[in-house]
């Protein structure tokens, strides 16, 4: 049941990590776009794919968390 | 007149009560069909609740059926080689009447434990030395997929090819040409082109083979019936194989500008090489490593939160938590279709990256050059 909690815990902190990460990744975005719109869609595509590289950093976390629990 | 407004309120009365009513008893009727469920495979397992882990992990993972509807499934073929020689049977051999494993007897004695073919003895315990000698090729539910996958691909890119033999890339696509055209122009205009430069045709083939292929068992491993429900992508063991062939086709590519920039970094002090070159060793490894559990854990996670998010209803056994449950999942579907092709577009880009810095033959300094497409320049003019 303890290491079952924990790993919940761990997960919890990887999403912390990735919400901060993922959140920076916006506002740069966001920035950069108003700045210069006519560079929206290659600023988009840099976006999605930091985006997803991060989230990705989360999952594995999540994946130590899962196989740490069972 | 007025007998008739009170004729209609009464049918309107009478229909509202009967309307509400008659949901009441459906969703009784739901709620007890439900717990039954429950109640039936929590029976199945041990004794006690419902165990939302076990149910989960039991839903990832590959099988030797493949589940159709209720207590319906396709039985597939096990194929076992061990030291008495290959042995093909069904595996609904595995199961009784009451789809509990089952002993069959073949060459040993076989049953399946937590998902898995083991030989028993008969007194029923697990022989592990037997065990090890039976090599398990099954078409399992993964592998019936993914054949469903290939099928599914052959299908698509033979249809498209044949109707650019017959009329030429220059005319206008027809049907399934003009859904596919654009997502092969993207592969090589966003993927390929700007990542691998102007050697990029070699490795088209390649790079759209991977894409159609994650993005289909992607979309298959989204539906949760019949012809899709395998984990096909979310198996790791299938995107290890995607990494090998991505690890092998960047170090059989590799130029010598590549292997120096491993083995003996130029532009930096001696001690500096030395220090860098095992980093860079290591890093030939991680590279593929990263993509086979990027893909993994990607689709593993989305299925795990569709999963959890319908395990609430079982868990507050109560229909009604499907009001929240029900919704979520659909929101959270919508960003798996998402996710779905967004890994299969980043396992892609990767691999067209390391392909890129494999090949690459001018030094270090501008890594990566200003690239200005047509799009760019018309922005420009106008």
């Amino acid at each position: 049941m303890v290491v079952g909690s924990v790993a919940a815990i761990g997960a919890g902190i990887a999403a912390i990590g990735a919400g901060i990460g993922i959140g920076q990744i916006g506002k740069g975005a966001v920035e950069g776009i108003s700045r210069q719109p006519e560079a929206a869609n290659d600023i988009r595509a840099s976006m999605i794919v930091a985006a997803a590289f991060v989230e990705a950093v989360a999952l594995f976390a999540v994946v130590v968390a899962l196989l740490g629990n069972g | 007149m007025a007998r008739r407004s009170v004729q209609s309120l009464l049918v309107a009365t009478f229909s509202l009560f009967l309307a509400t009513f008659s949901t009441a008893t459906y969703a009784q009727h739901d709620t007890a069909q439900h717990e039954a469920t429950a109640e039936v495979s929590s029976h199945e397992k041990k004794e006690g609740e419902f165990n939302v882990t076990e149910t989960i992990l039991e839903h990832l993972k590959d099988d030797h059926s493949w589940h159709l509807w209720g207590h319906t499934s396709l039985p597939l073929p096990v194929i076992l080689y061990s030291d008495k020689g290959l042995e093909v049977f069904s595996s609904a051999n595995l199961v009784d009447e009451h789809h509990a494993p089952a002993v069959y007897n073949g060459n040993y004695a076989y049953k399946t434990i937590e998902g898995k073919i083991r030989v028993v003895n008969p007194d029923g315990a697990v022989n592990t030395e037997l065990s090890a000698k039976v090599w398990d090729f099954s078409i399992t539910k993964n592998v019936a997929s993914l054949l469903l996958t290939v099928t599914i691909l052959l299908l698509i890119f033979l249809s498209v090819a044949s109707a650019y033999r017959k009329t030429g890339v220059k005319t206008a696509p027809k049907g399934l040409q003009s859904l596919m055209e654009p997502i092969i122009l993207f592969v090589r205009d966003e993927v390929a082109k700007p990542n691998i430069g102007h050697r990029y045709a070699k490795y088209m083939p390649f790079l759209l083979t991977v894409f159609f292929l994650i993005l289909i068992n992607n979309f298959l491993g989204l539906v949760p019936f019949f012809p899709g429900g395998a984990n096909v992508s979310g198996n790791i063991a299938f995107t290890m194989t995607l990494a090998v062939f991505v690890f092998l086709l960047v170090n059989f590519s590799g130029n010598k500008t590549y292997w120096e920039h491993i083995f003996w970094m130029p532009g930096m002090h001696w001690s500096m090489k030395l220090f860098l070159a095992p980093i860079e060793l290591v890093g030939i490894f991680t590279k593929p490593i990263s993509l086979m559990i990027r893909l993994f854990a990607n689709i593993t996670a989305g299925h795990i939160l569709v999963l959890s998010l319908v395990c609430l209803i079982f868990i507050f056994k109560t229909v009604y938590a499907s009001v929240v449950a029900v919704p979520f999942v659909v929101f959270i579907s919508v960003i798996e279709l998402l996710v779905a092709f967004l890994q299969a577009y980043i396992f892609t880009m990767l691999a067209a990256m390391y392909i890129g810095m494999a090949t690459e033959e001018h030094h270090h300094e501008g890594d990566h050059e200003p690239h200005y497409n047509e799009t760019d320049l018309e922005k420009v003019h106008h």
